[in-house]
């Protein structure tokens, strides 16, 4: 049997097909975007070596970069401080018990499969200036109907409630699953030191989570550092470059401006954000994770 | 004493997730609503979120048969069923070499194609445009077959992993004892085994490809390829004022993944939990 599954032919038919394509078209562009980042390149003309004056002049050169990147931090701090206690809370909620518990999951679950492109135009519907909210708002008395989406001020926020709404329900199924895997044992020791309820769930089932709560926390900060689709359906980046993050201005400079180069190093910022942001993720929850096997 | 402070914190709970699920909900269920309304009935202040007093079922008709949306949704599904037909068989074949057979570089094909799972996908898009268009195939369904089938390997080689690991040794030796070759014991024998991974890795591929915006909204420039979120995108700005049958348009494409959804809900919750706790 060793001897059949130690076949190099055999191991190439299984593993090249897969591997030649994603090499190929995921790998190799990664890439020559980091290549052409080095490059002052429109697409037509001849490309010219800057060395690392792309990634100078994102931030010494571009009015919108540094709005961009606060913005997607807006997003960060949303999706880990408020859609991560959330799904943790129902999470916990759910995972000891509640009648309808498979209802509760299936609902909240729900938006996260639906495309970001219906999700965008919906709530675009509800903050129209003829739209829902104001509705409501008008409802209790305040007529002011605020163009929400189009008012520099609130356009970013408009995109970020969303954003965070349609989540919580992903990161609930995963904190779920992460609370239903720690052991009964666990609660039944602390059972007999007298901590239930809110108590067993400070001390008990939220150090033993932290591997999980991680791998909620790095995806949610991953995810908001290259958002795109949503800011991209609702606002496009506008009125004026407001609720511009990364992605899109990346996006506009690729395939609206043609500025191949800028581009291109706008593209390999996100990557390097993400990574270093996940490992900086990391190093902090090294930490509670050694508290946690102190149990 | 005890009992009721008991009570108050369990009606508080269901409280809490009454309201959460009103949340969740609401939005839907006025889409619903409005996608059979008329706009003069969609802003009449008296029946903003109430039902449709009259339920124009036009705005379906007219959504489907105005715009190509129909021949968007046919694009989809064909987008959709190849992506996950192709990707899983591919991603199941690696999978397996890498989680059962012998050689030396699998935990950096592993590696490789754990890449996938944390680089952006905007970080390829210019290059795979210019590649597609070299290769002469963007302008065509493989345009975006081949993207979608590539950046759904990396998590379905994940997903597939995990449920390759957990099989025995033993069924490969009785395998080999009986005389299979790998092919026949791969395809007749392995794989029904691991049926209910090829089902998860299968529902998150489709419902990802069935969503994906971003390499549909660039790659493709004639509406003869075109898939039902960037149809649906165009539609809207067609009917900009008419807001009953974007809502229409809007449900029509959200059906299909909702519907799946609720026959498989706890499938589909599995297949995008699994990569992020067992990984």
């Amino acid at each position: 049997m060793k001897r059949l599954l130690s076949n190099k032919l055999y191991i190439a038919i299984f593993v090249a097909p897969a591997l030649i394509l994603f090499i190929a078209m995921g790998v190799v562009p990664l890439f020559i975007t980091g290549y052409y980042g080095l490059f002052d390149y429109d697409g037509i003309g001849k490309k010219t070596f800057i060395g690392l004056q792309n990634y100078i002049d994102l931030f010494a050169a571009d009015a919108y970069f540094l709005k961009s990147i606060l913005n997607s931090f807006i997003l960060a701090a949303g999706s880990l401080f408020v859609q991560l206690p959330i799904a943790l809370l129902l999470a916990i909620l759910l995972a000891n018990g509640v009648k309808g518990e498979g209802f509760y999951r299936t609902v909240f679950f729900l938006p996260v499969v639906i495309s970001s492109m219906v999700i965008g135009q919906l709530w675009c519907k509800i903050f129209n200036s003829d739209g829902l909210l104001n509705a409501i708002l008008g409802f209790f008395g305040c007529t002011d109907d605020i163009a929400w989406l189009v008012n520099s001020k609130t356009a970013y926020m408009t995109t970020v409630i969303p954003a965070v709404w349609q989540s919580i329900g992903y990161h609930m199924v995963i904190l779920y699953a992460g609370v239903k895997n720690i052991s009964p044992e666990y609660y039944e020791a602390a059972k007999l030191d007298g901590a239930t309820g809110f108590k067993a769930a400070m001390k008990i089932t939220i150090p033993l989570l932290m591997p999980t709560i991680k791998v909620s926390a790095t995806f949610a900060l991953v995810g908001s550092l290259r958002v795109f689709d949503l800011v991209y359906v609702m606002t496009g980046g506008g009125p004026n470059h407001a609720s511009e993050v990364p992605a899109t201005l990346m996006y506009d400079n690729l395939f609206v401006k043609c500025r191949y180069g800028y581009g291109s190093a706008q593209a390999f910022f996100i990557v390097f954000e993400c990574l270093l942001f996940s490992f900086l993720l990391n190093c902090i929850f090294k930490k509670s994770e050694e508290n946690a096997s102190a149990i | 004493m005890e009992i009721n402070f008991n009570k108050i914190k369990r009606v508080l709970i269901y409280v809490f997730l009454l309201a959460f699920t009103f949340i969740q909900i609401f939005p839907f269920y006025w889409l619903i609503t409005f996608s059979f309304k008329s706009n003069t009935e969609i802003f009449d202040s008296n029946n903003l979120m109430g039902l449709p007093k009259v339920w124009r079922l036009e705005n379906y008709s007219k959504a489907l048969m105005g715009g190509n949306i129909l021949h968007y949704l046919l694009n989809s599904v064909l987008y959709a069923v190849l992506t996950v037909v192709i990707a899983t068989l591919l991603s199941a074949m690696a999978a397996y070499a890498i989680n059962r057979m012998y050689w030396k570089a699998k935990g950096i094909v592993a590696v490789i194609f754990s890449l996938g799972i944390m680089i952006p996908v905007q970080a390829t898009l210019l290059p795979l445009f210019q590649g597609l268009d070299m290769m002469g195939v963007r302008r065509g369904y493989l345009g975006l077959l081949l993207p979608y089938i590539t950046f759904a390997m990396p998590m379905s080689v994940m997903i597939l992993g995990g449920f390759f690991k957990s099989l025995p040794r033993e069924i490969e030796e009785a395998a080999c004892i009986d005389g299979c070759n790998i092919f026949s014991m791969f395809f007749r024998i392995i794989f029904p085994m691991i049926k209910p991974g090829i089902a998860t890795a299968c529902i998150f591929t489709f419902l990802n490809t069935w969503n994906e915006l971003l390499f549909a909204n660039t790659f493709v420039d004639s509406a003869e390829y075109k898939t039902l979120p960037v149809g649906i995108m165009s539609f809207v700005g067609e009917h900009s004022t008419n807001w009953g049958i974007i809502g229409a348009g809007m449900v029509i494409a959200t059906l299909p993944t909702v519907v799946i959804y609720l026959m498989l809900s706890k499938q589909v919750q599995e297949s995008f939990t699994v990569g992020a706790v067992k990984g």
